[in-house]
């Protein structure tokens, strides 16, 4: 183990350059995903015929596989289709497309955990059945969906890190190549990238408790 | 097809092994988080904290390349560790879910702690804690899948050696996943099920 030789500034600026592309994948997948699973769980929501059986059932694939099956999915298996894509924006589908789902999921059980009487009283005060949910059911759901929803966004950054088998260029990968060099290095650099990941990860999880505990 | 069921083989082992591991290591750090001794609870809470924010990858890269332990031994202990971080928060949120004054009952009708957090406490916290621990096994069925990175022979690490000999990618992933829907969907049907006979029973 060599702790000193492993922090140099060349090194730890290598990292922060993958700790980047860690950052900008997951963010374009959480806002993706986030719109995707938003008029999923609408949709699934709303029981509107045929769309949301279809739904359902691709919710229930996606969210029953492995996230890795559906990066090396995307990025090996779709060119033989014709759909071939760089890495990064490889590894932003194969996440939404996950993603999406469990957060499809998230949004529709906030949805049902709006009490009933809410929703009767929204039409019976001559709200339309769009409006009873943009303004009185929405704005309740979405307080209760923040938690969950952030622990997901958390394990979304986490799962950026799978995409090392694609060698996306981000913190793991970068990781790698820093200790494929010297395996002294091996332990130190792991133990950094660790602690990057946590900071930011620990940073959520706390403003998603506060948020919590101003909404109750 | 051999090497599929090779690896479906070693998939279900180190998910079996890890659940029963991280179910002992995870209870144990649940009762870490709450007991009344509090530089207890911190290790409690640090292990959780850190464990669960940080990625599967990264613990199981650690366990593979600084200790040097074989591919599908290290991505069990990994998802062990990884799994208990969970585990001991839905446990936690069970127990404190049971209202303090079933505690203070037992305690003033002659039990000592142990004793009422065993007949009283956990048997009403195991029904709260069911469900997320399904959730918890599914995710731990899927995750199981990192063990290809490492070189542990399961399923995902076989399909992979099988697109890379054959040139045939589409189809073997394609394979792959009916095999893992068919470990997954009826976990999930059955935690499902069980949420919902539950929940009538309250």
């Amino acid at each position: 183990m060599d702790f000193a030789g492993a922090y140099t500034w060349v090194n730890i600026k290598f990292l922060l350059e993958g700790f980047g592309v860690t950052l900008q994948v997951a963010f374009f997948a959480i806002i993706l995903s986030f719109f995707i699973a938003g008029a999923v769980g609408t949709v699934r929501y709303a029981k509107v015929p045929v769309l949301s059986q279809v739904f359902a059932v691709m919710v229930e694939t996606i969210r029953n596989l492995p996230l890795l099956l559906i990066i090396l999915f995307t990025f090996f298996a779709l060119p033989e289709i014709g759909i071939s894509m760089e890495k990064i924006p490889a590894a932003i589908v194969a996440l939404t497309i996950f993603e999406a789902a469990m957060i499809s999921e998230i949004i529709r059980s906030g949805l049902n955990s709006i009490d009933k009487g809410q929703i009767e009283a929204g039409r019976s005060s001559g709200l339309s059945n769009f409006q009873t949910l943009r303004y009185i059911v929405l704005p309740q759901a979405l307080r209760r969906m923040v938690p969950p929803l952030v622990s997901q966004f958390i394990s979304l950054l986490k799962d950026t890190s799978l995409c090392v088998i694609i060698s996306l260029p981000e913190l793991t990968h970068h990781a790698q190549v820093i200790y494929g060099q010297n395996s002294g290095y091996l332990a130190p650099i792991l133990l950094f990238i660790a602690f990057m990941y946590f900071a930011v990860n620990y940073t959520l999880s706390v403003i998603s408790r506060r948020l919590e505990a101003k909404n109750i | 097809m051999d090497m599929f069921l090779e690896g479906l083989k070693n998939t279900i082992i180190a998910s079996l092994i890890a659940l029963i591991c991280s179910l002992v290591l995870g209870t144990l750090i649940a009762i870490f988080r709450i007991a009344p001794f509090k530089p207890i609870n911190w290790i409690g809470t640090a292990y959780v904290e850190f464990i669960r924010n940080i990625p599967l990858l990264v613990i199981a890269f650690f366990i593979f390349l600084v200790f040097r332990i074989p591919g599908l031994a290290a991505g069990t202990m990994a998802l062990t560790i990884y799994t208990a971080a969970f585990i001991a928060e839905a446990i936690r949120a069970g127990i404190q879910s049971v209202p303090k004054g079933q505690m203070e009952a037992a305690r003033s009708s002659g039990l000592t702690y142990p004793q009422a957090m065993w007949n009283i406490i956990l048997p009403q916290a195991i029904k709260i804690v069911i469900p997320p621990l399904g959730n918890q096994f599914i995710n731990l069925v899927k995750n199981s899948s990192i063990i290809a990175v490492i070189a542990g022979g399961e399923l995902m690490y076989q399909a992979d050696l099988i697109s890379a000999r054959t040139f045939v990618v589409f189809d073997t992933y394609i394979f792959v996943a009916m095999f893992y829907l068919v470990l997954t969907i009826p976990l999930s049907l059955g935690v499902g099920q069980l949420e919902k006979r539950l929940a009538k029973n309250n």
